[in-house]
């Protein structure tokens, strides 16, 4: 499991990569991607196209960072999801608060 | 770490020597190094002067009389118990295996004479910085078996409160549920509840929790009380929804939310209610033609929306007698192989497919799960409910509370509920709840809400929506009538439903009438209450249920009212 991190050179736009489990263990590593940035952007993509598996917590971990970023008003995507993590994200629903791609 | 902290500590050693010489030049070395110096001129005194003064440390000869320092070593090391007494072997031996036989002792490391103050200093600290090691890893052990003995006990006390809430309605008791859950540590991230409805519908529940444990189960405290405590006082689902979710969105911290699935199985009106939120996909199934009509999540799961957003809208399914509903946490789904793969919904079809006794369908399931990874998983709950005839009724609450010297006799009332209040408000709950102040009334508490609730949805649906009945004939039919009324519900703009409730003493007791008028068409009676009785068809039921439960109904202006009486005995 990584986290990785980066902001658009404009500083509107923070893209985190998650790679391998999404599960509890990435839970700190995940808060601190978007936590640490001072400055907050208006978008931000997670991309999924290395992670193999995804639990609940890693659910409860999207509602958090939909919240920091503002929670209805937030703009959160979520990429490049393997058909499993997909079936995840469509049981849950969360197609109705993140724009899932 | 504070074992390699260069801190100075004087440490008590025992030198054990049988040399006289050889003991007071090892002596005045270790003592100008700062320590203590106990001293022994065999191994016997050796263990003698280590059981009576603990020293921390020792350095021991190996040849010497009465008891030799392999054995002295030996019965030291047995005393230490699991303290690291560090033993440093004096040698003038040579030979490895002479050597080794120190090591193998009990030894841990050992000096060749002649003593080079330097390297036995040296020793000394190394040694010391081991003990000290063992002792910190010694005293940690310790700790946290304490904190693990307590949080055994905490989380035993705590389940114990938790089975008490989670287990109070009839899912042990109802003989037509059937359910399997495995536990996770003492809790289990899945809650399963299941209570009566006053008018005998069920109530059911199987919920996940994001997380397991102590997390999982404060937030199914809460979540149970709402499901009994509702359930009893007669709410419908959409109800109970609401404020479960909005209780969970308010306690619950962001990242915790709960997967869940309620329906309401109703046996009188042969049909189950449904609201999936983020739970895998139950189903019901057609006993007669086998087939598996899926339960799909179509909403969030609850905690998650705020109250103005969240989504209560549920899906009815016909059943009839013997037809089963299948419910299933993720666990089953998300069991995994050797290789990291899922078992899946596909692999659980081929289960469904095989399956050739529907009672046997659990085993079947665990024995595909089984087969396919080989180790148990955590959370697997499975639950199936079979639509059985003959529920009873049951009184709500405690019969009688008080002597009933206050209850209210003599009185009457009217309500009219107009579209605004009949599109998001059901009344019955707490029309029953005001009729039970009548005592007489409450061991009929579940006739009286059977029958108010039919008489109800009769003058909404039929009267206020038009919908007819005759559409429940099948089962498109009868999943058209609750699309249709969802519709016409949602667009509903005028219109009315009227209840009256008079309440008189009689010589002998009592008697309350309750009279209900609706806005609708009405129709025509005679015809309706003509048509043959027939226990299997979706539709009509209703108005048998209402004649039989109640002492006299009697329709009015066209089929737009109607009346029942209920009466009652004095209490002695």
């Amino acid at each position: 499991m990584s986290v990785e991190s980066e902001v658009s050179l404009d500083g509107k736009k923070l893209t985190i990569a998650i790679k391998g489990r999404f599960d509890f263990g990435s839970h700190q590593a995940f808060r601190d991607a978007y936590e640490r940035f001072y400055k907050v952007p208006q978008v931000y993509i997670v991309d999924l196209k290395e992670t193999t598996y995804m639990d609940s917590s890693a659910l409860g971990m999207l509602l958090l960072l939909r919240d920091h970023a503002g929670g209805d008003n937030s703009e959160v995507r979520i990429i490049n999801s393997s058909p499993d993590v997909r079936k995840i994200l469509a049981i849950s629903n969360f197609d109705k608060l993140f724009d899932i791609h | 770490m504070s074992a390699l902290a260069p801190v100075f500590e004087p440490l008590t050693i025992l030198i054990a020597e049988d040399s006289a010489a050889d003991l007071l030049l090892l002596s005045t070395i270790v003592r100008r190094q700062g320590h203590q110096v106990l001293t022994a001129s065999n191994g016997a005194q050796a263990v003698d002067l280590f059981a009576r003064e603990r020293p921390q440390l020792v350095l021991m000869d190996a040849l010497m009389p009465v008891m030799d320092g392999f054995e002295a070593a030996r019965r030291i090391k047995q005393l230490a118990g699991e303290a690291l007494v560090p033993i440093i072997f004096l040698t003038s031996l040579r030979q490895s295996e002479a050597l080794a036989q120190c090591l193998d002792a009990g030894g841990d490391d050992f000096l060749p004479k002649p003593y080079n103050p330097l390297i036995l200093a040296a020793k000394i600290n190394a040694m010391d910085r081991l003990r000290r090691l063992q002792a910190t890893v010694l005293q940690q052990r310790d700790l946290i078996a304490k904190h693990h003995d307590y949080l055994l006990h905490e989380q035993r006390v705590a389940k114990a409160v938790f089975d008490k809430v989670a287990h109070s309605g009839c899912i042990n008791a109802a003989p037509n549920i059937r359910y399997l859950q495995s536990p996770y540590a003492l809790f289990n991230g899945d809650l399963l509840l299941a209570a009566y409805t006053p008018a005998g519908d069920m109530h059911v529940l199987l919920g996940d929790f994001t997380g397991h444990g102590l997390p999982a189960a404060v937030g199914a405290m809460p979540l149970a009380e709402v499901f009994y405590g509702m359930t009893a006082k007669g709410y419908g689902l959409t109800q109970i929804l609401r404020e479960m979710n909005a209780k969970l969105k308010r306690i619950l911290p962001v990242d915790m939310f709960c997967c869940a699935t309620l329906l309401c199985l109703s046996t009188q009106r042969r049909a189950v209610e449904v609201w999936n939120g983020g739970m895998p996909e139950g189903y019901v199934h057609e006993v007669a033609t086998g087939k598996r009509t899926p339960l799909i999540s179509r909403h969030l799961p609850l905690g998650v929306l705020s109250a103005q957003a969240f989504d209560d809208r549920t899906e009815v399914w016909p059943m009839a007698l013997g037809d089963r509903v299948f419910l299933l946490s993720d666990g089953v789904l998300d069991t995994a192989d050797a290789n990291e793969q899922l078992f899946g919904a596909e692999r659980l079809q081929q289960v469904f497919a095989a399956n050739r006794e529907p009672d046997r369908l659990f085993e079947d399931i665990e024995q595909a799960l089984a087969a396919f990874r080989g180790e148990a998983r955590d959370d697997v709950s499975m639950l199936e409910i079979t639509l059985q005839a003959g529920q009873s009724m049951r009184a709500t609450g405690p019969l009688y509370a008080d002597s009933g010297q206050s209850c209210p006799l003599d009185w009457s009332m009217s309500f009219e509920f107009r579209a605004e209040t009949l599109k998001r408000y059901n009344p019955l709950p707490y029309l029953l709840q005001l009729l039970l102040e009548i005592h007489g009334l409450r061991e009929q508490s579940g006739a009286l809400y059977s029958v108010m609730a039919e008489l109800y949805s009769n003058a909404l649906e039929h009267g206020v929506l038009g919908l007819d009945s005759r559409l429940k004939r099948d089962a498109e039919g009868f999943a058209q009538y609750y699309r249709l009324r969802n519709e016409r519900l949602v667009q509903l703009s005028s219109g009315y439903v009227r209840v009256h409730v008079q309440v008189e003493p009689t010589a002998t007791g009592g008697r309350m009438t309750l009279r209900i008028e609706d806005s609708g068409p009405g129709f025509d009676v005679e015809q309706v209450l003509a048509r043959p009785l027939d226990v299997d068809r979706l539709s009509g039921r209703g108005l048998d249920l209402v004649r039989q439960l109640s002492s006299d109904v009697r329709w009015s202006d066209g089929g737009r009212s109607v009346c029942v009486e209920f009466c009652w005995e004095a209490l002695a």
